[in-house]
């Protein structure tokens, strides 16, 4: 992006332009290309998202407006754009107001450090990895300002639960995002995508791939972690008192979130812009990220039109008892393995210059610890599940002896 | 002082920064406190960009906006009812006289200065990485000590946090 | 450039609205607020000087290296006394630090 904003710069200089305001301009442009490039993709977002959760339904979806009903979205917004701003009377004008444009920022801004192709990214930070994360925390802020400022008892207990949930996700999410950094030996998210050159990260950490997917699953608010709505209990959580435009920013937020999940889970762990002749052009490089992040959202959409909902009980247990020990248990196994491989001369020292073959024991040894990790893991779950199920058991017979006491 | 990028955005930063303080303090509202807490914490994120310093600023923003204050809108909401978070205040006169003497006296010492100039440019050659900062943290002769007691506490403060808030009825 | 001084006017200014914010406030939680905003004047005092001194190379790293302890100390500090306020609150019913005097003698 760089490059491009000098370049109109220049361009814009020898046209006769002031060169402060040249300047001004270009890095505007960029600033929009590469806030436009979510804003679009969100318009998209939501008829995939309608089309695919259809099919699994085995419905048909949107298909009166436009071909394949493409225009929907648009006469979505239309509608939302024409509906009464309501603003409850004894909310807190500002800040109920503020809340869906920090939601819907704290997403745009992740995109800031999202390298689209080798040569096209907004900022190379160098620490690009903490930066997303931190951009992120604040959507957590935006809802709880949400549900305070709308003064319903409604908005509020969905905002608490959300933030909870948020809150303790975080943990295992960042742990998994070490495992990338260690393997990369940085945060900028251009070293990342590079250090793949040798091996996707996903082969030598599968474990911190999955954590990362369920936490950020759960980070966006989808089923089977969809507490933010449990429109059974809550009515509609968080954004009750919202709508017209300022619930259709929530709801992209939303929506944009989990799209960009996809796009940084194919940067970390599926080496971003890599395949077959990325390097001849940008473009190839950017299509391989767009699809290999598509994938991956698709997935996600898979996995919340066919779980079921969880309590908020086990949602909770789930993460403190079960995530984040594996995370951090799998973060120190594989620094140390790391670390011993580097010493025995095996895993190569700067993952940036290597190739397949520099990394290719490193891998399989890396593999075969995983493989021995998740085997204990189902061994613990199995176990765990023959507890639970002995001793529903065993709660339904004694239910059953005392409705057959209590028959006689 | 020149208008550039860096003055600019000084500006900036200092208006969130005391602008944001000064919500802290005289809102009634705990809640909205909250929210002016974050503002200034964000400016201060802000200086630490200005200071080269990137790093401390998204840990600023992970571990202010993210944990902290998090946690005191909790804190908030959960000791008090939560129509009822508005707050009196005490001895408003005497504090206020109190903290401007002490920031006279602060401005006084700061640009008279007694201990010799101060440098008016910033150290030119600093080219430090995230990556000297970890190396820092955990090299014999660096910060290792501290470093190793600093998660020390966080442990202990944890358990202690834990401890402490748990209900003893369950 | 801006100069030294003026990073340390606004660290000193953000303290003394900190030490406003300790002294003037009964709920607890504000009392919180205001330590947080003393802290982070310092942590700006921290870099600033680091930033500006003539010795500040990678391997000199004082003020950093200070101020991300300062954080870790904040994040201590943050969630046990915000623990103390919600127990005190459970068994008194106030989170105004002077009502809080049982163990006096």
């Amino acid at each position: 992006m760089d490059e491009l904003c000098t370049g109109l710069c220049k361009f814009m200089v020898e046209s006769g332009a002031d060169a402060g305001l040249a300047q001004f301009a270009s890095l505007l442009v960029g600033v929009l290309l590469v806030s436009g490039v979510p804003l679009l993709t969100v318009i998209i977002l939501i008829w995939v998202e309608r089309k695919v959760a259809a099919r699994i339904q085995d419905r048909i979806g949107p298909n009166r407006v436009g071909p394949l009903g493409l225009m929907q979205t648009f006469a979505d917004l239309l509608k939302l754009l024409g509906k009464e701003d309501i603003t409850p009377t004894s909310a807190d004008r500002v800040l109920y107001n503020a809340a869906p444009l920090v939601s819907f920022a704290s997403v745009v801004l992740i995109w800031v450090v999202v390298p689209f192709t080798p040569f096209h990214f907004g900022v190379d930070l160098e620490i690009g990895a903490l930066y997303f994360v931190a951009i992120a925390s604040l959507g957590t802020l935006a809802i709880m300002t949400a549900g305070w400022a709308s003064n319903n008892k409604y908005a509020l207990l969905g905002a608490f639960r959300v933030v909870a949930l948020l809150v303790s996700y975080e943990v295992p999410l960042v742990f998994a995002l070490l495992a990338p950094v260690m393997l990369a030996g940085s945060m900028s998210m251009l070293d990342i995508v590079n250090a793949q050159t040798g091996m996707w990260f996903v082969v030598l950490s599968p474990l911190a791939f999955v954590i990362f997917y369920i936490s950020s699953q759960a980070e966006t608010g989808r089923a089977p972690f969809d507490l933010i709505e449990a429109e059974s209990e809550l009515v509609a959580g968080f954004n009750i008192e919202y709508s017209g435009m300022k619930f259709g920013m929530f709801f992209a937020a939303e929506f944009l979130h989990v799209f960009t999940n996809g796009i940084l889970m194919a940067l970390l762990f599926f080496g971003g812009w890599m395949g077959p002749l990325y390097y001849e052009s940008p473009l190839i490089a950017f299509a391989w990220l767009g699809l290999k992040g598509t994938i991956i959202y698709l997935t996600t959409l898979w996995l919340r039109n066919t779980v079921p909902r969880l309590r908020i009980d086990q949602i909770m247990a789930f993460n403190w008892k079960f995530l984040v020990p594996l995370s951090i248990a799998n973060l120190i196994l594989l620094s140390a393995a790391l670390k011993i491989l580097q010493e025995l001369g095996i895993a190569p020292r700067d993952m940036l210059s290597a190739g397949f073959v520099d990394v290719l024991p490193t891998t399989i040894i890396m593999l075969l610890i995983n493989l021995v990790m998740v085997a204990y893991l189902l061994g613990i779950l199995r176990r765990h599940g023959q507890e639970f199920r002995r001793a529903s058991q065993a709660n339904q017979r004694t239910l059953a002896q005392a409705a057959s006491g209590a028959g006689d | 002082m020149e208008l550039n990028a860096v003055t600019i955005g000084f500006f900036v930063f200092t208006i969130l920064t005391l602008g944001g303080g000064l919500g802290v303090v005289t809102t009634r509202n705990l809640f909205q406190g909250t929210i002016w807490l974050m503002v200034s914490l964000f400016g201060v994120a802000g200086y630490f960009v200005l200071l080269s310093a990137p790093f401390l600023a998204a840990v600023q923003v992970l571990v202010y906006i993210g944990a902290i204050a998090i946690l005191i809108t909790f804190a908030v909401m959960l000791t008090r009812s939560v129509t009822r978070i508005n707050e009196r205040y005490i001895r408003t006169i005497p504090s206020f006289v109190a903290s401007l003497a002490l920031f006279l006296v602060l401005l006084f010492g700061i640009t008279v200065p007694i201990f010799g100039d101060y440098p008016s440019e910033m150290a030119p050659t600093v080219v430090m990485t995230t990556r000297d900062l970890g190396v820092a943290l955990v090299e014999g002769n660096g910060y290792v000590a501290p470093f190793l007691l600093a998660s020390v506490l966080l442990t202990a403060a944890m358990i202690g946090a834990i401890f402490i808030a748990r209900d003893e009825d369950s | 450039m801006v100069p030294l001084w003026m990073y340390l006017a606004v660290a000193a200014a953000l303290f003394c609205i900190g030490v406003f914010g300790v002294l003037s406030r009964r709920n607890a939680v504000a009392i919180l607020m205001g330590v947080e905003l003393m802290l982070n004047a310092v942590n700006i005092n921290l870099v600033a000087f680091w930033r500006y001194s003539e010795t500040a190379t990678p391997l000199l790293l004082n003020g950093y290296a200070f101020t991300a302890f300062v954080l870790i100390i904040a994040a201590a500090e943050a969630a046990v006394g915000l623990a103390i306020i919600i127990t005190v609150y459970r068994n008194r019913r106030s989170v105004i630090p002077e009502e809080a005097d049982t163990l006096k003698g």
